[in-house]
């Protein structure tokens, strides 16, 4: 579950630089002229992007006045939607997968790993304050379970050992490979596929 | 079993790389001109005979929706929104099209848009898929550059935009009015029908809001023609399908198989089989969390089409299959997907923001065992309150999972329930608590 709760230390500025200002002209230019409220969603990620993966109530304001919206909706918005971060994450953000199919198949483990190396409660930063960690509903990747996202990459077909190689290298500050921990070819079968077997490889 | 010939998705597990000019060389966008000169009116009714049924979940008929577009462009523009938005437990096949077969999702787009009228496109991706949106833009980009889309889109006379707009992890997005509300910016709760979608969508305008499978099979529909289609599968239930077979499976994958094919063939031939064997196997979710499951016994013969699933009092859904066998503890599999239901509700209807709270704190307690007989009952109450008491389909969704459970397993159960409330001895139970106040950290 995302944080939800609006953190006691809060920044006073907060403004894009101009990378983003382009990304956000861009970014409005989608939508039809009266509609610039669309772009919400995606302004908030680029504040979260800029923001140390989350987002202070200052830039909610900033948002609301780039886009001629109320304040509160966009208050609104963020704590309606669970990938928005109101108090902050750590630098590698841990989110594991425990809804059914990646229960079944052990996710679990995954969660005492991180208990264990990371910090005991969930949304807690680790001690050096590189990772927190978080349990997370389907992240649709379900013939890969269990699995994990940490920032905006897939670990995939975990096990106890592979999971605990991934957190420990995360907590030296190193980003391991992401993808399938088994080297299994995308979502084909782990040994060998059992259709398409004409086509040879490119 | 399917000939290889007649798969439509063979880059399923990129063998033949995703960019566009392998796409074009494996015969992506073939074609595209003739098929789109013989105008709405043929491209519709192909789609119509070839009895193609929505791959989002819900098989309506793909061709009929798209007939509900006002035939002629009135003072509002039309839009095309695909349904990107995959988060059903058990499903994660639109990942794979977008990520190998971007270009089959795109060419679709065009030729959907051209029979609806629209001008403007947008691909609603889950926030989740962020590597996988990133991949998706540069397959539009590279399908600008060939000139496929923008001004005069493939040489047809026709132009098209598309743009994506991620989500932000929100489940109940993936419902097609709430997924409208959240493009214009707001939380994304469901809408009222009617009015449709088709007649007063997005910003108010005509939108047609189809899944990705949906819209990525039209092109080699159309190419290879409806009757070739129509002949795969069984009757109103053609065509092929791709199915996610997860959990308790030696080979976990994803496959494309022709619709109507047995569960126990699917099971054992492409995912490897069931962990332990087959009589290992407890029970099978069919069509994502959402569908009740289905014990061993209807497993033995089950076939994999939408007729045959709902007479088997299931779905096929977006035919994620969850395989659970004997070593799982079907109870807190269920009490999960419920969890994830409460996790997910937008709120927005009382039946289903209190039900599936209730309905995850009765399945934990009986899953501990400390749960009375009459509970069961009041569980199955509980599911019937929300059932068809709600504004959008979360509601079937949440409480048919719990029926099934309770369909098949009453005797499991049963088997761990007391007469005595174990509240009145021992009040010291955290899940007999109100969600509100457990979460008191987090709210």
């Amino acid at each position: 579950m995302s944080i939800k709760k609006i953190s006691k230390v809060q920044p006073k500025l907060f403004e894009f630089n101009e990378n983003n200002l382009n990304k956000v002209k861009k970014e409005i230019k989608k939508y039809p002229k009266e509609r610039k409220s669309s772009a919400v969603l995606s302004l908030l990620y680029l504040v979260q992007n800029q923001h140390n993966n989350w987002i202070p109530l200052v830039a909610i304001k900033y948002v609301a006045q780039l886009l001629n919206m109320p304040y509160i909706k966009v208050y609104e918005v963020v704590t309606f939607y669970s990938m928005f971060n109101l108090s902050p994450v750590g630098k590698y953000f841990v989110q594991v997968c425990t809804t059914t199919p990646c229960m079944i198949r052990g996710s679990k483990k995954i969660i005492e790993t991180c208990k264990k190396h990371i910090s005991i409660n969930p949304n807690e930063l680790s001690e050096n304050k590189l990772c927190s960690w978080t349990e997370v509903e389907c992240l649709g990747a379900c013939v890969n379970a269990p699995m994990m996202q940490i920032n905006q990459d897939y670990f995939e077909d975990l096990n106890d050992k592979k999971s605990e190689e991934i957190i420990l290298s995360l907590l030296r500050d190193e980003f391991p490979k992401p993808g399938s921990a088994k080297n299994r070819k995308n979502n084909a079968p782990e040994n060998g596929k059992t259709t398409l077997l004409e086509i040879k490889n490119a | 079993m399917l000939k290889d010939t007649d798969r439509i998705f063979k880059n399923l597990y990129n063998d033949l790389g995703w960019k566009i000019n392998s796409a074009i060389d494996a015969g992506d966008w073939s074609q595209t001109k003739n098929i789109i000169i013989k105008g709405k009116d043929s491209i519709i009714k192909e789609i119509k005979d070839s009895d193609l049924r929505g791959r989002g979940g819900a098989g309506f008929p793909t061709g009929l929706k798209l007939s509900f577009a006002p035939k002629v462009l009135g003072s509002r523009p039309h839009y095309l929104v695909i349904n990107a938005d995959e988060s059903e437990p058990g499903t994660c096949k639109d990942r794979d099209i977008i990520r190998f077969e971007p270009q089959k999702l795109i060419e679709g787009c065009l030729i959907t848009s051209y029979a609806i009228n629209a001008h403007t496109c947008y691909i609603y991706i889950r926030g989740e898929y962020y590597r996988e949106g990133q991949r998706l833009q540069e397959a539009i980009d590279q399908a600008y550059k060939k000139n496929f889309l923008g001004k005069n889109a493939c040489d047809t006379g026709w132009d098209l935009d598309i743009y994506i707009h991620y989500g932000a992890g929100a489940y109940i997005c993936g419902e097609e009015t709430a997924l409208l509300e959240s493009i214009e910016g707001n939380k994304g709760q469901p809408r009222l029908k009617p009015p449709f979608p088709a007649l007063i969508g997005l910003y108010g305008c005509p939108t047609i809001v189809n899944n990705v499978e949906t819209i990525a099979v039209i092109p080699t529909i159309l190419r290879r023609g409806a009757k070739w289609f129509s002949s795969l599968g069984k009757p109103k239930n053609t065509g092929t399908k791709i199915f996610c077979i997860s959990g308790n499976v030696n080979n976990p994958c994803n496959v494309e198989e022709e619709m109507g094919i047995p569960l126990k063939y699917l099971i054992e031939k492409h995912a490897g089989g069931v962990i332990g064997g087959w009589q290992n196997l407890q029970a099978v979710i069919p069509g994502g969390s959402s569908m009740p499951l289905l014990p061993k016994s209807i497993c033995e013969t089950i076939t994999m089409d939408f007729d045959s699933l709902i007479k088997a009092k299931s779905g096929l859904g977006t035919a994620g299959i969850v395989v659970i066998n004997k070593d799982q503890d079907i109870i807190r599999c269920m009490a999960r997907i419920a969890r994830f239901y409460k996790h997910e509700s937008c709120g927005q209807c009382t039946p289903c923001r209190e039900g599936s709270g209730w309905m995850w704190r009765m399945l934990e307690r009986m899953a501990e065992g400390e749960a009375t007989y009459k509970e069961i009952d009041l569980l199955y109450d509980v599911t019937k309150q929300i059932e068809g008491h709600t504004i959008c389909a979360f509601g079937e969704g949440s409480s048919w999972p719990v029926q099934g459970l309770l369909r098949h397993f009453r005797k499991e159960i049963e088997k761990r329930c007391h007469d005595e409330p174990v509240i009145k001895k021992k009040s010291n139970i955290p899940y007999l608590v109100d969600q509100h106040l457990m979460e008191k950290d987090n709210a």
